[in-house]
């Protein structure tokens, strides 16, 4: 009952992350971001990484490319990108890898493009970085670029400057310049965050035709459950710098293991279902991210917690049947399916719907 | 918290908002009490703030010093007196015109000026004119400013026109050449409007001259910061209230440039000495025989051949002074606005 | 493009009218001494008085004064209380002193000011921080004629290692002309550099933890090309307005104590001789001259700006 973490792939995982932990000296302490994270990354699969903010999410994320790098961090642990380690890698080796193998897309395209520069010239100076293309080539793959990701007349774009672009003409490009050097797992960063809610769908569909396209992984980092349900493969749920579930979408959406995952599913608002007295919500804050309760960070939040919940719960597999289904909560299968049936609609499932994998 | 049915799982526990107050320790902090707090922390900026206050205390104490050991004033000149130096009788100011250095003793304790003045006294007394001429004439372009930028900026309109291009004409002087124009017409007979005379020889002069330089440099931001305060949401609220434009003005407005003036104050007052001292050295600012460090510095470098701790020492004081200040105000405007970007000209 | 280039120089001839009268008006309606007096000499005789009033029009009304006076700036035919020469003429050999000073000491400046900003920036709150900032805060507090009229004495004169002031003109001797500039640039840059530093500083670090610097490090280039083409680059663009202001005042006058503490005879000087000798047409015309100056810098500055920042450029 007890494997470790791993995605169901063909030729071995492409990334192995592996008891990783951040942490960083602030003015109010000792912060620590990431707590603990083992998982694997298949080539062309997509992992969603959800959580709310603090959670951890994002850091993670980016010290996989060593952005979190400074004199106030600390890291443990390793991740193995094709056999190479990339958690104490030397700058020069994560050059290498930045863009040409793992490239990453923000959070806010208005503020993550370079203001006073052409975006054909950002696109450009990635391409030229890691490949001896001249100036020419280069511009004509930045035009293809722009092409396939949806901008319209984009060899007259290609010369233009961000703000002459709107919100998610912008992300396209970010994820036009993600692309740009073809790599093999892709970072999204809250990508539809700061989008409208119409936008949002576009993007998603882009990065999931991409991946269609290119066979590259996705990492997709966000807070949001439903932006997941179309495009993920599977989920790992953090929370409080830890992952507390880890599995495929279906078994995350259709036998959620953890309480928080509970919460969040319940949170999700349910047009099929009877309207709630009060927007469901998981009652309390996070913990502050340098004071964290001693085991189970979400002791303090969850109604069910009791007495073994002072231990650390290891992320292992519970449930018979699904070795690649993984979580933290203490409580016997049986009565988490109990205490989860209990309450019907509330928490977005019906009881008739809770199908084991 | 044990195994019960979670029924209010989906719904805010009153607890929660407790914990929520409790970890928002910040709440009800005022944006001073932080900035104070910002600021005693920085020790570097402590300490060249008390650096100055004793300076100031210094200067403050020149009668002291003066009657005390120095047994002289700063105008009682000693040209044909000998001192007992090492043992030898030496003359105050030699034949050749050169004056005695550093006795380091009561008397003369930083040498003699080519007059036979006490350096030291005259270092003290010139203190006290310097840093009133420019603490007054900070604090009075710090007032006109507000004043005039306040005006302009809420007002708009024609005010705003008049004033605006009035600061334009000034700012478009460079500081020195305007300070040295209105400097060398007023001390000839000094200033005389309608019933308001000002002699030739007052301090006023000076103070007068460089408040009024300095004003664009300061009026112009406020002015800026005024303008886009007036259309946020508390002073419409105030105007939806009925209230009329002054008091909008003095208890919308005001307050919220509070911070912006204090950041200006220290550099104000260290370039009101700096731009003092320059109109001393070219001999358009405190009238002989009061002393001030410019027109130290101005007499020592006229006689630096004669001896270079004549210009060294008042140079040195203002130096250390307008270091002070500059550091303090520094660390001022970390504390109360880290990403100003204030800067007032030379 | 067109429009506004009228309006520029409109605005131009505003601000030399406004500057003009107000010169004016400092020096006649504010009591400061009879030109005439001046210009007679010791113990003049009534009737001289009365001749020199006459013949240069002292007994007219301000406001004529003044039009004949401006008349005589744009016709080149003003001539100087004191020294009876025309201010023209005295003017155009100073301007090339004031220009050298002003370029070289801009090239300095701009130079040190921003090595020494990015670098503090780089070692934000480390001991070299600290230590050069307090150094740049000791070059702006310390007055520009007293460590000009030190550096004379102890390494012009003492020592021997440049010469004592003076300016030798640049078709004349070249090395000379470098020679004898290179205390005065350093003289005059102290303050800017002081300044300018420290503005930089806090441009880059705000630019730092900016999120497109963030994208540049994903993209995988070397630390150096993201500090210099998209880090100091954004920074540098808000300095470009300071330095075009600075450099017109400069320009216009406002070297003043340079150029007199190194006896540069440029026009700063020429303005505060003329000023002490309450001699007004040599002020009228530097005071237009400057105001022309900053002016036009200013719209340089403005143009500029648009070209480094195409933000600006379409609002």
């Amino acid at each position: 009952m007890s494997s470790r973490p791993g995605g169901a792939g063909t030729a071995g995982p492409l990334l192995t992350v592996d008891d990783l932990h951040v942490s960083f000296a602030t003015e109010d302490g000792v912060v620590q971001a990431v707590d603990g994270v083992s998982f694997e990354l298949a080539a062309g699969e997509v992992l969603a990484v959800v959580g709310e903010s603090g959670s951890g999410k994002s850091v993670m994320a980016m010290t996989l490319m060593g952005l979190t790098r400074s004199p106030n961090a600390r890291f443990e642990g390793k991740a193995f990108y094709k056999g190479a380690e990339l958690v104490e890698a030397s700058e020069d080796e994560l050059r290498a890898v930045r863009a040409a193998e793992i490239a990453i897309i923000f959070q806010d395209p208005m503020t993550s493009l370079n203001p006073v520069q052409r975006i054909g010239k950002q696109i450009i100076e990635q391409i030229q970085e890691h490949e001896a293309l001249p100036d020419q080539q280069a511009l004509e793959r930045a035009v293809e670029l722009l092409e396939r990701v949806g901008i319209p007349r984009a060899r007259e774009r290609v010369d233009s400057y961000p703000f002459e672009f709107s919100g998610g003409m912008r992300q396209r490009v970010m994820i036009a310049l993600a692309m740009s050097c073809d790599p093999s797992i892709l970072i999204a960063d809250e990508p539809t965050t700061a989008l409208d809610v119409t936008i949002q769908a576009q993007i998603l569909e882009r990065i999931r035709e991409l991946r269609e396209q290119t066979g590259a992984a996705v990492i997709l980092v966000t807070h949001d459950l439903g932006v997941v349900a179309d495009i993920a493969d599977r989920i790992a749920v953090m929370y409080a710098g830890r992952i507390v579930e880890q599995g495929t979408l279906d078994q995350i959406f259709y036998d959620p293991q953890h309480p928080y995952t509970w919460g969040l599913l319940g949170s999700i608002m349910r047009v099929d279902k009877p309207r709630p007295q009060r927007l469901p919500a998981i009652a309390g804050l996070p913990p502050s991210l340098a004071d964290r309760p001693e085991g189970c960070h979400f002791r303090p939040r969850c109604p069910h917690e009791f007495a073994e919940c002072r231990k650390v719960p290891p992320l292992t597999s519970r449930v018979e049947g699904q070795p690649d289904h993984f979580d933290r909560c203490w409580l016997p299968v049986d009565q988490k399916r109990d205490k989860r049936e209990v309450l019907p609609g509330v928490i977005g499932l019906d009881s008739k719907e809770a199908a084991p994998a | 918290m044990a195994t019960e049915p979670a029924t209010d799982f989906s719904f805010e526990r009153p607890a929660t908002y407790e914990e929520e107050a409790r970890r928002e320790g910040a709440h009800g902090v005022s944006p001073w009490r932080l900035a104070l707090r910002r600021l005693k922390r920085n020790r570097v900026a402590l300490a060249f703030g008390f650096l100055f206050i004793v300076v100031v205390g210094l200067c403050l104490a020149a009668p002291l010093w003066a009657n005390g050991p120095a047994h002289t004033d700063p105008f009682k000149n000693h040209l044909t007196e000998t001192i007992v130096l090492d043992g030898k009788k030496t003359n105050v100011v030699s034949l050749e015109g050169t004056p005695i250095g550093p006795t380091w003793k009561g008397r003369f304790f930083l040498g003699a000026d080519t007059n036979g003045r006490d350096t030291a006294v005259r270092l003290l007394y010139g203190g006290r004119n310097s840093l009133l001429i420019g603490c007054a004439a900070a604090l009075i372009t710090a007032c006109l400013s507000v004043l005039l930028g306040t005006l302009a900026g809420f007002v708009r309109g024609f005010t705003d026109t008049v004033i605006s291009r009035t600061l334009d004409v000034i700012w478009a002087f460079p500081v020195i050449l305007l300070g040295v124009a209105l400097g060398t017409a007023l001390s000839l007979q000094g200033l005389e409007l309608g019933p308001v005379k000002v002699g030739a020889d007052s301090k006023l002069i000076p103070i007068l001259i460089i408040s009024v330089v300095y004003v664009p440099y300061m009026a112009r931001p406020i002015r800026g910061q005024v303008l886009a305060l007036r259309e946020k949401e508390f002073v419409e609220a105030a105007r939806a209230q009925g209230a009329n434009p002054l008091r909008i003005m003095v208890s919308e407005i005001l307050p919220n440039l509070s911070s912006t003036a204090i950041v200006f104050v220290p550099l104000l007052v260290a370039n009101a000495i700096l731009l003092e001292a320059a109109l001393g050295f070219l001999g358009v600012g405190v009238k002989p025989p009061e002393p001030s460090w410019g027109t130290m510095i101005g007499d020592g470098v006229k006689h630096i051949l004669s001896g270079p701790h004549l210009a060294i020492v008042p140079g040195l004081m203002l130096v250390t002074t307008v270091l002070a200040l500059n550091v303090f105000g520094d660390g001022v405007r970390d504390a109360f606005d880290p990403r100003a970007t204030v800067r007032v000209e030379h | 493009m067109g429009r506004f280039v009228v309006r520029r120089v409109v605005q131009m001839l505003i601000v030399m009218f406004a500057v003009s009268v107000l010169t004016f008006l400092i020096f006649n309606v504010l009591p400061g001494g009879d030109p005439a007096l001046r210009m007679a000499g010791r113990n003049p005789d009534p009737s001289q008085l009365k001749r020199i009033r006459a013949d240069w029009g002292f007994n007219d009304p301000v406001y004529v004064q003044y039009f004949k006076t401006m008349g005589q700036v744009f016709s080149g035919d003003l001539i100087s209380y004191s020294t009876q020469q025309n201010v023209w003429q005295e003017l155009k050999g100073r301007i090339p002193r004031t220009f050298a000073l002003a370029i070289g000491a801009t090239i300095m400046w701009m130079v040190f000011a921003t090595a020494l900003g990015l670098y503090t920036a780089i070692k934000a709150g480390k001991f070299a921080d600290r230590f050069l900032t307090i150094i740049a805060l000791i070059g702006i507090s310390m007055p520009v004629f007293w460590i000009g009229a030190l550096m004379n004495y102890y390494l012009g004169f003492k020592l021997g290692w440049f010469p004592n002031g003076g300016y030798v003109p640049f078709f004349d001797d070249p090395w000379q002309w470098f020679y004898h500039l290179v205390m005065p640039w350093t003289a005059l840059s102290l303050l800017f550099i002081g300044v300018y530093s420290r503005i930089l500083r806090s441009n880059v670090l705000d630019t730092i933890n900016e999120d497109y610097v963030r994208t540049a490090r994903a993209k995988g280039l070397t630390e150096r090309r993201v500090l210099i083409n998209h880090v100091l680059r954004n920074s540098l663009i808000p300095v470009v307005t300071l330095w075009g202001l600075d450099f017109g005042a400069v320009v216009g006058g406002g070297a003043i104590l340079t150029e007199t503490v190194f006896e540069l005879q440029g026009v700063g000087q020429y303005a505060a001789e003329s000023i002490g000798q309450l001699d007004v047409p040599p002020v009228l015309f530097v005071t237009i001259f400057g105001a022309f100056f900053i002016v036009l810098l200013n719209t340089v500055v403005d143009v500029l700006y648009a070209a480094l920042d195409p933000r600006v450029r379409l609002s």
